[in-house]
């Protein structure tokens, strides 16, 4: 359809047509993510927080906080409440909204659109850590020059990954309790709760049974993502981090777009 | 063209749809009419992939609608009005679809002109839009890809009369170059005025199908005089058949004229005389709107299809 006068040309067998490129649903999905107030002001406010993180960090902060590796780690941190809530608004939204309906009227493969999100999703998860990553250095920078020190560039490249893997599981996992719940309320409640309450209760309950404080991280996945973070991880945490994503994020995720996918959009 | 062939669709014990059959031709408008929870909308997402039939089968331009490779640039689709997202512009809601059709965004501008909405009305947003400016919007997203199939549920709706002579005259000029509009409504008039041809559905199921004509031709004649009886027992004793209304209005199979003359020659004067028009199809509809109602407790078992599975 580059034609400018579809008028003059016969009309197109609908099987000639070219199915819809993923890269064009991919654009469109990264669009949708920046054309809501909503989800707009919550990536807006990746690099607001990275920079107060810094100059509090740089004011208040001691000396030995000044450095490349506690600037990331510092400011990650809030990328793992913010974007999960930008996925639960890119899939639940479409039923809260109702735009579902426009929708998969225009592709009714709504695998097709699912996987669109869900790169749309990762792209903007990676590009905010890496815009994180790009502000830590320039504010480790300034900071050094202000406080007259010299700038400390002691950033672990893979505690960096884990963190970044860390909070992609977090987003993958606000992106699967949208698939599974379909509307927006319910799921940002689930996804909250998993990130702040279940890790309470899990260690209120470690602290009272010693079979959970054994055993619980094979389970709880918020548990599991903890040791990303760490600074050392073994092959058993690994494995934790293995099975909780599994439990947590695979399994719902299949079942959830599997049900997406028959389920009448209304 | 659009082929519906024994579709069914059931949600647990109710049949929202049942064994429907009917074909929307190209170069028509198509009245799709039916009272509220007839299965008119069950219809049209089967129709257009958003549900699943649980029989029959529904095609557009000959293929399944979820097999359509871009099925934005062959069927313009509007189903709710209100189903955009209140927090995109009006603008951005054309703009994503006209990015997932791979159109050229001077069509976003060009439609935004045809549904007569202005520039400073699409940089708002839609949660601030009336009903009437949604309506324009759907309109605008459905064409926007040049189609030549248009499936519109109640696309009046909200519409002030300019806006519903406008709707008018837009699919009017849509069918005639060709296209094929199939369009639901529970409101007579409303169909009457625009539908080349008619299909009726009530609890899933056609229960009168044809060109409008027809089925508002198929009415008869309507006289009144002051003296329903007589006019009625003069008509029947002439060889026709005639029913007699309440209002001593008279409606019989006799032609204008031959009714007229009838009446004449038993004497009795005629204080009204013309084309039933679509009283019959009224009647039928009226009866149909009836066994829908709500505080018939027979009807406990038929209630709307939408929100049996919310």
């Amino acid at each position: 359809m580059t034609t400018l006068a579809p008028d003059t040309v016969p009309p197109l067998a609908p099987a000639a047509r070219r199915p819809v490129p993923l890269t064009r649903l991919v654009d469109v999905e990264l669009r949708k993510l920046v054309d809501t107030r909503a989800s707009r002001w919550l990536l807006a406010a990746v690099p607001l927080i990275t920079l107060l993180a810094a100059v509090a960090v740089a004011v208040w902060g001691p000396d030995t906080e000044v450095t490349f590796g506690a600037y990331t780690a510092t400011s990650l941190m809030p990328l793992e409440l913010l974007l999960p809530l930008v996925a639960v608004l890119s899939v639940a939204g479409e039923w809260s909204q109702r735009s579902a309906l426009t929708t998969f009227a225009l592709l009714p493969r709504r695998g097709r659109v699912m996987a669109a999100k869900a790169v749309a999703l990762l792209l903007v998860t990676l590009a905010a850590a890496a815009s994180v990553v790009l502000l830590s250095a320039v504010a480790t920078v300034v900071a050094a020059q202000a406080r007259g020190l010299d700038a400390v560039w002691d950033l672990s490249t893979t505690l960096t990954l884990r963190s970044v893997l860390a909070y992609a599981a977090a987003v993958a996992f606000g992106f699967t309790t949208a698939v599974v719940l379909r509307s927006t309320a319910p799921a940002m409640v689930a996804c909250l709760g998993f990130l702040f309450v279940v890790p309470m209760v899990s260690s209120v309950v470690a602290g009272v049974s010693g079979w959970w404080a054994e055993h619980g991280a094979w389970v709880d996945l918020s548990w599991s993502l903890s040791f990303l973070t760490l600074p050392g991880i073994t092959g058993e945490q690994w494995a934790q981090v293995g099975t909780g994503g599994l439990l947590w994020i695979a399994l719902p995720l299949v079942l959830g777009l599997r049900r997406l996918h028959r389920v009448e959009i209304r | 063209m659009i082929r519906i062939a024994s579709l069914t669709r059931r949600y647990g014990d109710l049949t929202a749809v049942d064994d429907l059959t009917f074909t929307a031709s190209p170069g028509r408008v198509t009245g799709f009419l039916g009272p509220n929870g007839a299965g008119k909308s069950t219809t049209l997402r089967l129709l257009t992939g958003l549900a699943t039939p649980t029989a029959g089968t529904a095609t557009v331009l000959g293929r399944r609608y979820a097999d359509l490779p871009n099925p934005g640039l062959d069927v313009g689709v509007l189903l709710d009005a209100s189903a955009q997202h209140g927090g995109r512009t009006g603008r951005e809601t054309l703009v994503l679809a006209q990015r997932t059709m791979g159109l050229p965004e001077a069509q976003v501008d060009a439609m935004l002109d045809l549904v007569g909405l202005t520039r400073t009305e699409s940089r708002r947003r839609v949660r601030d839009y009336s009903l009437g400016m949604r309506q324009r919007l759907g309109i605008a997203t459905a064409l926007l890809g040049d189609p030549r199939v248009l499936i519109l549920d109640e696309p009046a709706n909200g519409l002030d009369p300019a806006g519903i002579r406008w709707m008018r005259d837009l699919l009017r000029s849509f069918a005639d170059d060709g296209g094929t509009v199939l369009l639901s409504s529970h409101l007579l008039a409303e169909i009457e005025a625009i539908a080349d041809d008619i299909v009726v559905i009530g609890h899933g199921r056609v229960v009168a199908a044809g060109s409008t004509a027809e089925l508002l031709d198929g009415a008869g004649t309507l006289v009144r005089a002051h003296d329903a009886a007589a006019l009625s027992a003069a008509l029947t004793s002439a060889g026709y058949r005639a029913t007699a209304g309440a209002d001593g209005a008279v409606v019989t199979d006799a032609g204008t004229v031959d009714a007229g003359l009838v009446a004449f020659a038993a004497g009795l004067p005629v204080t009204e005389l013309r084309c039933a028009d679509g009283t019959a199809l009224e009647e039928m509809f009226l009866d149909l709107t009836a066994d829908d109602r709500r505080d018939r407790p027979s009807v406990g078992a038929v209630p709307i299809p939408s929100g049996a599975l919310a």
